[in-house]
């Protein structure tokens, strides 16, 4: 049975590179660029592993956070979240909105896969 | 004498007029005025009084009532002298508040009220038609004296053709010199300069027909004298209470008569020019009246019984066959009514189109006075409308008057009429307690007794009153005779007429007045006219802070124009400190505004205007204290208090904006730090993903080639990053060279479009459309182009990007002011917020958190160092409608640029 994760980001090539990086290892890779309706298409079809941006065009993605740990069906979702500002700032902001990890970018490709894969494995111990 | 001659030298005449018009425009226009604004100037202009009436009729009035006709010279000369008293009053007033015309001046003072404007509107062209007409027979008799019997293809006697074709080309001159521009209170150079023309031409005619006479005819003074003796004229008796009627009915014509007031208030350069104009102008009327009775008795003797006295200056030198001398005379009496219509009609086009046509447009318009659009082209057409109404007016009542009348008693019939203005215009001047209510009542009053006891019955017997009607009175009601009124019989009917219209006119005013209340802003009106010289309150009729400097922008360039409107608002803004143009909406400031409008379109209707946008105003019990004369020595002190406390207000207002800049500025500085991190990581993000990628290898070729082109195209993103920034560190610390050399503005804006059509980075289907006026594009800079264009190609990206209406369209206006091109681009999407257009000049200020637009923010901070090493500028443009910038940039950069760049 396919693992699904789905990709919340606007970038079309870092969309590209992660689609690449998770499809090799199994993954089903689900894009999705609009932050405004971003909440939506989370709730119509939960994916095991939600990977977040933090700057999408229309609403941040602190607030899709905080939107979907407020609704029963994602409230227990491993999210992973992204952010280019790299502020610490920003790292409180995820963990006190309840994100599962927080990376920033650039990343390196295999740590991304690992904390996806570990995020699906139920370990949900901050990195 | 071949009469085409006379048609001939007339048109050479009127071409000559249209010259000096045309000439001293465009004097005006370049330098400014100079010997144009002489008192020598005004004084002639004021010779306006002397219209075909003095110039032909006072030898007929000579010739049949004796010395009378001195006294239409009599109230004029006692005003001027006694100017001190009134005339500068009357102007200072004029100057302060910005007055277009008599009517405004009624409605000015009596609390801006639109109504007592339409009623001194209506009065003002009832009175004036006759007059018009009147000087339309003066020059179609004067034809008629020259004309050939039996003209083959005009007769020139016929009144129709002859009235029609003069006030036809009447028209057409007041039209094209009256209306040149919208603001009464930028003198009509032009105008005045043609009529002070005329005034010198009907003198020297007179005096010359004079001369002829005297020395001539007679022989000398001396003879003269004694056939003065001889003939009738001796025997006239004085009647002194018609003597006494004329002198007033003279000196309140020269006071309301609209174009004297045109003459004397409105185009009034300098308050010294009446101290001057006070002995001057009597002596101008001395030297017309000087020759009128010799003339007349000559006449008498010389011409055969019957003769028309009101044309013996032109049958005189004709009898004798002194032909150039008659036709002197002839373009004498032309003069004299061309210079009274064209004024006349100009004054009264400017009352129609302010007190009449302006409010109902405004009225039939939703939206208001803010809505977008000019309306200086509605006024300047209801103007020019207006003037060609007026004329038509004066022929229809010409015709329909039958030309019969003797020239002087229509004359005396518009005086007294225009004189029913008197009790309202001094009343205001010098009583406080004149209310609005007062002033209406006095004047339908003085109005409706005039119509009824001399207009209606000026008509004769065939007019609107029957002769059982003047005899008996209506229905037969005794003491309505309109020629005897309360039963009063005996009484010569024009001082019955004046007597009775001026007195129940003055009554009706001051009863009125004083038993009605008038409103707060007619008592500040009222304070401001009758105290002018002792004290000038600011007339606060408004609150602060109500009104939006943007809307109130947006409606002042409606009507003053874009360029006058926009320096207006900078100066404005300069003394409280800011920069742009937008200053805080200061009750002070809009009642300059409100003053500078009613310039344009009359007190009352700029009040409303304004009234649209700053909500109605009101007047406060400490506005109403200022106005207190007890309160004068408390208001000296307060004021000097309050000088000191617009002093720390200015001070604190700067604070005020340094302080909020500085605090978006830290927000933004913050912002920016996340901005850069953002753009600089993303890219950086692609780079590192797809060469780990790449380099764990195991890919087909087509993939590879891709990765590689997206590695290739991040760098180069980066790259571009990092130019802007160094771009702007280098203008910043002024180690930027320019290279200068001659460049065409029209080149310049064609290659920044060219190039902004290559940077799609927004995608090829924003369909931008450039609107470009090529002609006014053609001027030579001496500048550097590449950095220039680097400008250009920057704003026109700009509204690429962020202009967000459903067909964006980007208008650019050249053109060339004071040594320096201006050029703006204003587009047509939804502009800039006024809280954001202090900031988007700073670095890295983006107004929008996202990154749609792919920049960090840097390109209008770019800009602004460009154009200061330009020697130039670059700034929002508030109030286009859509998001509006102007580059400013000087024709040679030369020194200017070098010192800037120092």
């Amino acid at each position: 049975m396919g693992k699904r994760v789905l990709l919340v980001e606007d970038e079309p090539n870092i969309i590209e590179a992660i689609r690449f990086i998770l499809s090799r290892d199994g993954w089903v890779v689900d894009t999705h660029s609009d932050g405004s309706t971003a909440v939506d298409t989370v709730l119509s079809a939960v994916p095991d592993v939600l990977v977040l941006d933090v700057m999408l065009p229309g609403k941040s993605g602190f607030d899709i956070l905080r939107e979907l740990r407020g609704a029963s069906a994602t409230a227990d979702l491993p999210i992973l979240m992204l952010t280019a500002k790299g502020q610490g700032r920003d790292r409180e902001l995820a963990e006190r909105y309840g994100a599962n990890r927080f990376m920033t970018k650039p990343f390196s490709n295999s740590e991304v896969l690992e904390t996806v894969n570990a995020l699906q494995a139920g370990v949900t111990d901050q990195a | 004498m071949s009469f085409n001659l006379l048609v001939s030298v007339s048109l050479g005449y009127v071409a000559l007029l249209f010259m000096v018009a045309a000439l001293a425009d465009r004097r005006a226009r370049r330098v400014g005025g100079g010997w144009l604004r002489s008192p020598l100037v005004y004084t002639l202009s004021l010779s306006v009084y002397c219209t075909a009436w003095t110039f032909y009729g006072a030898v007929g009035y000579a010739a049949r009532s004796g010395l009378e006709f001195i006294t239409i010279y009599l109230g004029p000369t006692l005003v001027f002298t006694g100017w001190w008293l009134l005339l500068r009053k009357l102007v200072r007033v004029g100057r302060t508040q910005r007055i277009t015309s008599i009517a405004d001046m009624i409605s000015s003072r009596y609390g801006k009220s639109n109504r007592l404007g339409v009623l001194v509107t209506i009065l003002a062209v009832v009175g004036t038609t006759p007059y018009i007409a009147l000087q339309l027979q003066s020059v179609t008799l004067s034809f008629g004296v020259f004309a050939a019997p039996g003209a083959e293809f005009w007769d020139p006697a016929d009144p129709a053709s002859t009235g029609l074709w003069v006030a036809a080309g009447l028209a057409v001159f007041t039209i094209l010199f009256g209306t040149r521009n919208l603001n009464s209170n930028e003198r009509h150079h032009g105008v005045v300069m043609a009529i002070a023309v005329e005034a010198v031409v009907k003198l020297v005619a007179l005096m010359a027909v004079g001369c002829f006479v005297v020395w001539g005819i007679a022989d000398g003074p001396a003879d003269i004298l004694a056939r003065i003796d001889n003939s009738a004229l001796a025997g006239w008796q004085i009647n002194p209470t018609r003597w006494a009627g004329l002198i007033f009915t003279s000196a309140a014509a020269i006071l309301c008569l609209p174009r004297m007031f045109q003459v004397l208030v409105v185009e009034n350069e300098d308050e010294a020019h009446l101290g001057v104009a006070s002995w001057a102008f009597p002596l101008y009327l001395c030297m017309m009246s000087l020759f009128v009775v010799p003339i007349a008795v000559v006449g008498l003797e010389h011409l055969p019984e019957g003769a028309n006295p009101d044309l013996f200056v032109l049958t005189l030198p004709l009898k004798e066959n002194w032909n150039g001398l008659a036709m002197l005379a002839f373009l004498g009496g032309f003069s004299s009514a061309t210079s009274m219509v064209i004024v006349a009609a100009l004054a009264l086009a400017t009352m129609v189109s302010n007190h009449v046509v302006m409010p109902v447009y405004l009225n039939s318009r939703q939206g208001g006075a803010t809505m977008a659009g000019d309306v200086r082209g509605v006024v300047l057409r209801a103007r020019r409308f207006s003037i060609a109404a007026v004329l038509a007016l004066g022929y229809l009542y010409y015709r329909f008057s039958g030309g019969s009348a003797a020239l002087a008693s229509i004359g005396l019939i518009s005086f007294v009429g225009v004189s029913q203005v008197l009790p309202a215009l001094l009343g205001g001047l010098f009583w406080r307690g004149g209310t609005r209510a007062g002033a209406a009542a006095g004047l339908v009053t003085g109005f409706v007794v005039w119509a009824y006891v001399l207009f209606l019955p000026s008509f004769g017997t065939d007019g609107p009153f029957s002769p059982t009607m003047l005899a008996e009175g209506p229905f037969g009601i005794h003491w309505l005779r309109p020629q005897a009124l309360f039963g009063i019989d005996g009484m010569d009917p024009f001082v019955h007429a004046v007597f009775w219209s001026i007195l129940l006119n003055t009554v009706a005013f001051c009863g009125v007045s004083i038993r009605t209340f008038p409103t707060p802003l007619e008592r500040l009106q009222g304070a401001q006219v009758v105290n002018v010289f002792e004290h000038t309150l600011g007339a606060r009729g408004w609150t602060r802070g109500s009104a939006e400097a943007e809307d109130l922008l947006m409606m002042a360039q409606r009507i003053l124009g874009p360029s006058d409107a926009q320096a207006l608002f900078q100066s404005e803004a300069s003394t409280q400190g800011k920069l742009g143009y937008l200053p805080e909406t200061t009750p002070e400031f809009l009642d300059r505004l409100e003053r500078e409008l009613a310039a344009s379109v009359g007190a009352a209707t700029a009040h409303a205007m304004v009234a649209q946008i700053a909500g109605s105003s009101t007047v406060g019990v400490e506005d109403l204290m200022r106005v207190a004369d007890e309160a004068q020595q408390i208001l000296e002190y307060s004021n000097r208090l309050e000088a000191q406390s617009k002093e720390l207000e200015r001070t604190a207002r700067k604070l005020r904006d340094a302080n909020q800049k500085l605090t978006e500025l830290s927000i933004q500085k913050d912002a920016f730090l996340s901005q850069i991190s953002h753009e600089l990581r993303t890219p950086m993000t692609s780079v590192r993903a797809f060469s780990e990628i790449l380099r764990e290898g195991g890919l087909d070729e087509s993939d590879q080639g891709r990765y590689a082109g997206i590695i290739h195209d991040e760098a180069i993103r980066l790259t571009r990053l990092l130019d802007d920034l160094l771009d702007l560190s280098v203008l910043e610390n002024a180690q930027v060279s320019l290279s200068l050399g001659a460049a065409r503005l029209g080149d310049l804006l064609d290659r920044a479009i060219a190039a902004t059509g290559a940077l799609t980075e927004v995608g090829p289907d924003d369909g931008l459309k450039v609107a470009r006026d090529p002609g006014r594009e053609q001027i030579e800079l001496v500048t550097d182009a590449d950095r220039l264009t680097q400008v250009f190609i920057n704003l026109i990206g700009n509204a690429k990007k962020y202009c967000d209406a459903q067909e964006p369209e980007l208008r650019i206006r050249a053109r060339q002011r004071d040594g320096r091109a201006v050029i703006d681009f204003i587009d047509n999407g939804s502009g800039i917020p006024a809280r954001s257009q202090d900031i988007i000049f700073e670095k890295f200020s983006r107004l929008s958190d996202q990154s749609a637009a792919g920049g960090a923010g840097l390109g209008l901070a770019i800009c602004r160092e460009i154009m200061l090493r330009l020697g130039g500028s670059i700034e929002y443009l508030p109030g286009q409608g859509g998001a509006a910038f102007r580059v400013t940039v000087p024709l040679a950069a030369g020194r200017s640029a070098a010192q800037a760049a120092q």
